[in-house]
């Protein structure tokens, strides 16, 4: 039967991680696919997954009451989305929508935990591959928050 | 004794002064984004060309208000079109924005370095703008596509603040619908009806596969920006003198004289707005200048 190794193996998040490793994910991970509008993930909800996106695109959105849904950044294949299952409440601080036809690789949040806090080994290369997503995405986000495009940078 | 200076010997054709204006008419004015309007310019006269670079830019003149640097953002190819895309934010641009089909203009220029359009022949031309960096990058772009079969791939980086500060929206879209070029953009925020991507320009550029030994990228946009993105080329390997930046300061004369727009050891109305990452590398982080 063919399983999602080869799948993990090819995605840029796992670049260079071993096929011990991966084996080890494998069993917490599923294909998913979410049509155009489907929401992946509601703001204040459990934050029991995250994803890699093999294909579409997702937005991740705040909603405003006066404003409507306003979306701060999208993702695409090759991308990461959702780090709130690594930290307690496990919480999502997003909206996240599919733009179009999106498929991705899930994998349940509670299984992975209790994987990493078992092989500290695998749970280091997992953390030094989120926190590279994270310090790019904080470095985006001063950017976005300095608004250099307005006339006041 | 023959005179030392025989007046009638005097050249027949003036060399034109760099610091008087031509008279320019408006022949369009078209309104780009809220703060941002393109004015397509004519000799008074009538007659006449204004040949220039990529990259270069003129001394615009509204009369009894003042001079502003713009960047000429039309086809070099068609010198009878001089045509500035302009950012209503001072008293002089405010002004400009003011004026009718038919009012009148002064033109110094062009002046200043360009965009290396010629030397990136033979290889990839990467070209990342944001907000209204697209204006001096555009005719790059008319100028490659012109000879298209002369470069390699041709990749398009846009940012801005939202999808409504979008500039060229027509012709960006014509470009993107082209096979031979890819066309990226992205806006700090949206609503959920747009439905491009949302994120920093720097984002982009994790879409692309670069042979950063065969592309040269010229950045337009405001300077924060360009250190990020060209803080990113250097990651991907690119080397500093494949990296092209335009520097803004606030250029008076035009001709590297006046001194205002000093840049360290250079004037960026003359020995810019365009260089090489390498020139300005060491300046973009020091302070003082």
């Amino acid at each position: 039967m063919e399983t999602l190794e080869p799948i993990l193996a090819a995605h840029p998040f796992f670049t260079g991680m071993s096929p011990e490793l991966l084996k080890l994910l494998v069993g917490c991970a599923s294909n998913v696919k979410f049509d155009a509008g489907d929401f992946i993930s509601r703001e204040g909800q459990d934050a029991s997954e995250f994803f890699i996106i093999r294909q579409g695109k997702v937005a991740l959105e705040l909603f405003s009451p006066t404003h409507g849904a306003i979306t701060v950044e999208t993702l695409e294949d090759g991308e990461v989305m959702g780090w709130s299952w690594l930290l307690p409440p496990y919480r999502s601080h997003f909206d996240a929508r599919a733009m179009e036809l999106t498929r991705t690789i899930r994998f349940d949040g509670k299984c992975l935990r209790s994987k990493l806090e078992a092989d500290h080994h695998l749970g280091y290369e997992m953390l030094k591959r989120f926190v590279k997503i994270i310090a790019e995405r904080l470095s985006a986000t001063r950017l976005q928050l300095l608004d250099i495009y307005g006339t006041r940078v | 004794m023959e005179p030392v200076f025989d007046s009638k010997a005097a050249p027949k054709e003036a060399v034109p002064s760099p610091m008087a204006p031509e008279i320019f008419r408006v022949e369009k004015y078209r309104r780009e984004t809220h703060d941002t309007y393109t004015l397509e310019l004519r000799p008074a006269s009538g007659t006449g060309e204004h040949r220039f670079k990529a990259g270069q830019f003129n001394m615009l003149y509204t009369f009894g208000v003042g001079e502003a640097a713009i960047s000429i953002s039309g086809d070099p190819s068609l010198p009878n079109h001089l045509i500035h895309t302009i950012r209503a934010v001072g008293a002089v641009t405010k002004a400009m924005s003011k004026l009718k089909v038919g009012g009148t203009i002064g033109v110094r220029g062009p002046f200043g370095s360009c965009w290396p359009v010629q030397e990136a022949v033979g290889n990839d031309v990467l070209i990342i703008a944001g907000g209204i960096g697209l204006a001096p990058l555009r005719p790059v772009i008319y100028q490659v596509l012109a000879e298209r079969r002369k470069y390699g791939k041709v990749f398009l980086l846009y940012g801005t603040r939202t999808p409504d500060d979008l500039l060229y929206r027509g012709e960006l879209e014509k470009w993107r619908a082209r096979f031979d070029m890819e066309v990226l953009a992205t806006v700090d925020r949206a609503s959920s009806d747009w439905h491009g991507n949302v994120g920093v320009v720097t984002t982009l550029l994790k879409k692309l596969v670069l042979d950063p030994n065969n592309t040269v990228a010229m950045i337009c946009g405001p300077e924060i920006m360009m250190r990020f993105v060209a803080m990113d080329l250097i990651k991907k390997d690119f080397g500093l003198d494949r990296i092209y930046v335009s520097m803004e300061r606030n250029m008076k004369c035009g001709i590297g004289l006046c001194g205002h727009c000093q840049y360290g050891p250079t004037f960026i109305c003359k020995d810019g707005p365009v260089y090489t990452y390498d020139r300005v590398i060491e300046l973009l982080a020091r302070r003082e200048i």
